[in-house]
């Protein structure tokens, strides 16, 4: 029977099939962070279990730390006794640790590709929902749970069934200003925040295979917010000139191995999915979030819909748009706009900052507006200055934070105050996600550029 | 972590009929920066359960006495976004030991099943019942027969069955995980690993 990309990295990783249950599955990568993994380790201890292959396990300290003064001591003492646990617990089972201050710290699923530690075909996991973005390399990539983290230190396993499986297609080009974060908005939109649970998406088309690999990443990062384990995308050549060269890639003869296995790894002709979906690139506009699920995404240019034509609860509709102080068929131009975030996994990556840029170059930042720019990692930040795009952003009246998921989970000192507007490239609008009461719409660094320099919901295309 | 093995749960049951609910709703990021596993139950819904100055809100169900019980009842796609342990174990601490709806997000029903709450997905029409009946008398009982994998509204008799794996079933029946599973394989994994594509 024909495979499908999906099934080829699955089947292969599968130690045993347990009848009526899960799959025992290996894990090739393993990231950690501070957050969900001390419990893990504890858990460890008191089983008194070893770390079966530490080198299969990369930690990072990004969620909860500061982004500002990183050279300082970390401030709040709940944050910085989780920052101790994770490196005392790298040291302890020899794993490497990029902790704050590294120079390759940041976020786990920046640093992950950037470092060559992402790879097709790989099995990847991290207590992280948004480890779906290594997808973007063609490997099977997902979020767990702390006990399972705990399995994959001890075993290198996790206890899993099968998902099943969607393809999402999308064909023809993309308007001026149209960017993989609205791709990924416009699909979540019309597919709902529940429409792919229990699947694991592949992505394919046109769109897709003309991306850049950091485009990828942020639509395959954002698949987790329509319910899917994850998503993927064929690996192509693409990706295999994003990993070449890079520090933990594989060199020399064992490239050329791995090269002729990666690219045997996509969807066979006849494969079969057990949900499929068109949907064709021209139709995509630039989008925005109105609500609290980042479900509730429309083109930047339409009304907010009603509850009729969303369909689905009236009540939970309603308390979403009180949420947000918003109303029914009002239109999203021209709203006011306290905050601006560009960073997280989604979109803190290099392309990103220069998409930002290109917008606000020769502009200046809007007076009432707090922008907050914050690169994903130190390569990243590193980047934006050889690039000069640090320039741009100085004249421009903006200045770079430090490397984390700061305002994305809003965990350290970053939190958007209680009521005001933030326009955010994250990923989740979910009521006080940002900090309690914080209102997000969720849009692209286009978007998020355009409402820094005019101080509202702005199209980027008007500036472009 | 071992936990109480489920066998026969009958109690009366805390609605909470709103759709969405999502990880941060049921435990806000700011409370996960424990290092031990303690605690969460006190800031389950936190941000809907209190206010800022921390006096409880009085229109939030669980703070109305009224509703107790060792299950919850929530709306649709229940558990989505972070995949966060954290709130699984909020629910647990709390006391809570099932969970019911019409539809739960998937690291969620994982997390819920690795630590022993039991995830129970009904119809729609069952859990529109389940609602209207508690609020009519908030006394109303549950059953839920994990052997039988049934849930009975016991005033009425109306009853559902409901899905689980049968592994994951033993465990719960027995208060194993994964981990108690994955030790006992260690020797398989390793070979295994030596034979991986790359
Ligand atoms: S940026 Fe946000 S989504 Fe990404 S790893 Fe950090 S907290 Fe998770």
């Amino acid at each position: 029977m024909s495979k499908t990309l999906f099934d080829k990295v699955w089947d292969s990783h599968v130690v045993r099939h347990i009848e009526n249950g899960p799959d025992v599955f290996f894990i090739d990568r393993h990231f950690i962070h501070e957050v969900t993994s001390p419990v893990a380790f504890l858990g460890l201890k008191n089983r008194g279990l070893q770390v079966l292959y530490p080198e299969r396990t990369f930690a990072t300290a990004d969620h909860n730390t500061p982004t500002i003064n990183q050279h300082l001591p970390v401030e709040d003492p709940l944050s910085a006794n989780q920052l101790k646990a994770l490196e005392d617990n790298s040291k302890e089972y020899g794993i490497s640790h990029w902790g704050l201050g590294h120079e390759k710290n940041g976020i786990v699923h920046v640093v992950g590709p950037e470092n060559g530690i992402t790879f097709p075909g790989a099995t990847i996991v991290c207590g992280d929902s948004h480890t779906s973005t290594h997808g973007a390399f063609g490997a099977i990539a997902f979020g767990i749970g702390t006990s399972e983290v705990e399995m994959v230190l001890s075993t290198q396993c996790i206890m899993q069934p099968k998902p099943k499986k969607m393809r999402i297609n999308i064909n023809g080009t993309l308007g001026k200003g149209v960017t993989p974060k609205d791709v990924a908005l416009y699909i979540i939109s019309k597919l709902t925040t529940s429409g792919a649970t229990g699947y694991f998406v592949e992505y394919a088309g046109e769109v897709f295979e003309n991306m850049s690999m950091e485009g990828r990443m942020t639509v395959c990062n954002l698949s987790i917010e329509m319910g899917a384990r994850g998503g993927m995308i064929a690996p192509d050549e693409t990706t295999f000139n994003y990993i070449k060269g890079r520090p933990l890639a594989p060199k020399g003869e064992e490239w050329d191995k791995a090269l002729a296995y990666w690219k045997t790894l996509k969807t066979e002709e006849g494969a079969t999915f057990d949900k499929e979906y068109t949907f064709s690139g021209s139709d995509i506009e630039p989008m925005i979030t109105y609500g609290t699920n980042p479900g509730m995404g429309m083109g930047i240019t339409q009304k907010i819909p009603t509850a009729d034509e969303v369909g689905g609860g009236k009540a939970t509709y309603e308390k979403s748009l009180t949420y947000m102080g918003y109303a029914e068929n009002e239109p999203m131009l021209g709203k006011k706009v306290d905050y601006v975030f560009l960073g997280s996994c989604t979109n803190g990556r290099i392309e990103d900052f220069r998409a930002f840029a290109s917008i606000v170059k020769g502009k200046k930042k809007a007076d009432d507006v707090t922008v907050w720019l914050v690169p994903g990692s130190h390569i990243v930040e590193q980047q934006i200055k050889e690039e000069g795009i640090l320039d741009t952003l100085t004249d421009a009246g903006f200045s770079l934070r430090q490397p984390g998921c700061s305002a994305c989970l809003a965990m350290n000192d970053d939190k958007i105050p209680a009521g005001k507007y933030a326009v955010s490239t994250s990923n989740r609008n979910f009521e006080g996600r940002q900090g309690p009461g914080a209102r997000t719409l969720l849009a692209s660094p286009l978007v998020a550029a355009a409402a820094a320099v005019t101080g509202v919901v702005t199209d980027p295309r008007e500036l472009l | 972590m071992a936990y109480d093995k489920f066998n026969i749960l009958q109690s009366s049951a805390v609605p909470l009929p709103i759709e969405n609910v999502d990880t941060d709703q049921i435990i806000p990021a700011r409370f996960l920066k424990a290092t031990e596993r303690k605690g969460f139950g006190d800031n389950l819904f936190r941000d809907w359960r209190y206010n800022a100055d921390n006096s409880p809100k009085q229109d939030f169900v669980l703070n109305n006495p009224i509703y107790k019980g060792k299950i919850l009842i929530g709306g649709k796609n229940f558990g989505s976004g972070s995949s966060r342990e954290h709130a699984a174990w909020a629910i647990y601490d709390y006391g809570f030991r099932c969970v019911v709806s019409s539809f739960f997000a998937d690291i969620f029903r994982n997390n819920c099943l690795n630590i022993g709450v039991l995830p129970v997905q009904v119809s729609p029409e069952f859990l529109e019942e389940i609602f209207s009946t508690i609020y009519v008398d908030p006394t109303t009982e549950l059953e839920i027969n994990l052997p039988e994998q049934t849930i009975t509204l016991l005033s009425m008799g109306k009853k559902e069955s409901f899905d689980i794996n049968t592994y994951k079933k033993s465990n719960m029946l027995n208060g194993f995980d994964d981990i108690d599973y994955l030790q006992n394989m260690k020797n398989e994994i390793q070979e295994f690993a030596t034979n991986l594509p790359l």
